[in-house]
């Protein structure tokens, strides 16, 4: 499929791809990854270990190059080395020469990503500031704990003030107060306008941070949710009544999801709590006698694991 | 251009801390000392005066040739050492991936990486062929024939060994590459003996042999080309040594290395365009 003329012109994408696969001999990492981010929103990569996360961020930063399939960052092909003037980009695992100190780490990557002597004169120290390192700045990174180092790192992926960023598990390594400062940033970097592609498995911060998420499992996405116009998530509901049918599974889909009915016991899952007494409204008009009618709000931790399914032990 | 320099100038910054650096410096500082040490007690010895002028002047050279043979294969060494893992390690270890997605392409971060270590080598290279000299001019009273060529020839056969370790280096883990690329060098070094050893046999076999292997590696031919231009024509004439040359390979084969050097250039470059980092 290509991407159409339409799709090119959606200004208001920060990524677009379409069916992006990736196939390391007989292995596929990356089955067919299909999705759009946002302009300006704060967008969550879940998965478990395995799903190809690492190897999606990996294709649409040109690190690796995709097997078939398209993918635009910011209105131009992935592969336009220019358009990186406009992306930062935090790895899973930030390392780097350790005998620079942190001021000359960050004025090296800044004048990789295009940046004058004056701007690097203001922005090396107030960047040094934001990732709470000012006491540190001029020290050498080989002394540097792993939690300094993300914190360093997340400082180069911001240094230029890029368009879009891809933060890879930023807060791996950081203590408490480590992650509420990146959360701190994240939100920052909303409020400048820019686009956080954010991969991490500590779900909760997530949860909190982002504006929407995709799950993705085997290189695909599975499922996607608007954690702003849904902020309850998901609702499980369980129905113990009388008088279940099956042909009432075709009556509430349009609010449901995933609903089955097994004995006196109907369970479904919906989007919004607005659906619930129309829910009940239609079973008890359909001469249904319901005895309880119990819904539970599922985190995202829950939806993850709803979705996943078994633990692969990857 | 700019992302080109920066990374040049990082990579020398990086190369030049290596501690395989310093160690190659020391030990290119003590064998300078033993070696000034050395010529110093020949030049003194009381025996050393009544030899005819001409055999003198002869076991001078020879000694100073066996000088820069051994700070060639220093060199060479260094040159591997520091570089081997530049690519390889850098990829394994994801170090390379915050520099990879920054506004730069693939074939500036290599060249600049390669210029980086280049200039390092070139420094190392003066360095080292300068004490060599220096002991040969001060100690020996020895007036060194075609002494820029010689290390310029030198500085064309570290390069290769550079842009063979860089080519591998995209393809191969860090150990790998290095077994490589100082087996190729030892196989041109075999190669080089084979051929000067056919070329007084007059055994074209042998000769052939050398020349294939030459073509494989060029190292060899390079350094023996060195050789050969700084050797004084009476010293080609009756150089017995085994660190002279006999069968001075031809100015195209020293035009075939360079043509090697810009085909494993261009391949790495290549190589490192198309892989998954």
């Amino acid at each position: 499929m290509r991407l159409t003329e339409d799709s090119l012109q959606t200004d208001h994408l920060a990524i677009e791809t379409i069916g992006l696969r990736k196939q390391f001999g007989s292995k596929v990492a990356v089955r067919g990854l299909s999705l759009q981010v946002r302009r300006g929103k704060i967008f969550g990569f879940l998965g478990p270990n395995g799903a190809g996360k690492s190897t999606s961020i990996k294709m649409l930063l040109g690190l690796v190059k995709p097997t078939s399939g398209q993918a635009q960052i910011l209105g131009h092909p992935y592969s336009n080395v220019e358009v990186r003037r406009k992306v930062g980009f935090l790895p899973e695992d930030f390392r780097f020469y350790d005998w620079l100190t942190a001021s000359e780490l960050l004025a090296l990557h800044g004048r990789l990503a295009g940046l004058t002597q004056a701007q690097l004169h203001d922005r090396v120290p107030a960047y040094i500031d934001l990732v709470g390192l000012t006491p540190h700045r001029d020290r050498r990174l080989r002394g540097f704990s792993k939690g300094m180092m993300q914190r360093i790192g997340l400082a180069q992926a911001l240094i230029h003030e890029p368009e879009l960023v891809f933060l890879d598990e930023p807060t791996s390594g950081l203590d408490p107060m480590g992650r509420h400062l990146v959360r701190d940033i994240i939100r920052n970097e909303r409020q400048r306008g820019a686009t956080v592609f954010l991969n991490s498995h500590l779900l909760s911060e997530v949860e909190i941070t982002c504006d929407t998420v995709v799950f993705i499992k085997h290189g695909e996405v599975v499922a996607s949710r608007d954690l702003r116009s849904s902020p309850d998530g998901e609702i499980q509901v369980h129905v113990r009544a009388h008088n279940l049918r099956q042909d009432l599974l075709l009556g509430i889909a349009e609010w449901t999801t995933s609903a089955q009915i097994v004995d006196d016991l109907l369970s479904f899952a919906t989007g919004s709590r607005d659906t619930l007494p129309q829910i009940l409204r239609y079973l008890v008009s359909s001469n249904v006698d319901v005895f309880e009618f119990t819904p539970q709000h599922l985190s995202l931790e829950e939806s993850f694991l709803k979705i996943m399914g078994e633990d692969q032990g990857l | 251009m700019t992302q080109l320099w920066i990374i040049a100038r990082i990579t020398f910054q990086e190369a030049a801390r290596r501690k395989i650096l310093w160690t190659a410096l020391l030990t290119a500082a003590a064998f300078l000392a033993l070696f000034g040490t050395g010529m110093h007690f020949q030049v003194r010895s009381p025996h050393f005066a009544n030899i005819p002028p001409l055999i003198r002047n002869q076991i001078l050279s020879t000694m100073l040739q066996v000088g820069f043979y051994a700070i060639d294969m220093l060199a060479v060494l260094m040159t591997v050492l520091t570089s081997v893992d530049s690519l390889s390690g850098e990829i394994a270890s994801s170090t390379i991936q915050a520099v990879a997605t920054k506004p730069i392409h693939r074939w500036q971060l290599l060249l600049g990486k390669w210029l980086g270590f280049a200039a390092m080598i070139a420094a190392y290279v003066a360095l080292v062929f300068a004490g060599v000299f220096a002991v040969g001019y001060f100690i020996g009273d020895l007036r060194q024939h075609n002494a820029l060529q010689g290390a310029s020839l030198i500085y064309l056969e570290c390069l290769i060994v550079l842009t063979a370790t860089f080519l591998f280096g995209t393809v191969f883990s860090t150990l790998t590459n290095g077994v490589i690329v100082l087996g190729l060098h030892g196989l041109a070094f075999i190669g080089g003996w084979l051929e000067q050893i056919g070329s007084v046999t007059q055994s074209d076999r042998l000769i052939n042999l050398g020349i294939f292997s030459s073509i494989l590696m060029p190292t060899e031919s390079v350094w023996r080309r060195a050789s050969y231009v700084m050797q004084s024509s009476i010293a080609r004439t009756i150089d017995l040594s085994p660190f002279g040359t006999r069968s001075a390979p031809s100015v195209t084969m020293i035009l075939y290395a360079i043509l090697y050097l810009l085909i494993a250039l261009s391949l790495a470059l290549y190589r490192f365009q198309q892989r998954d980092l």
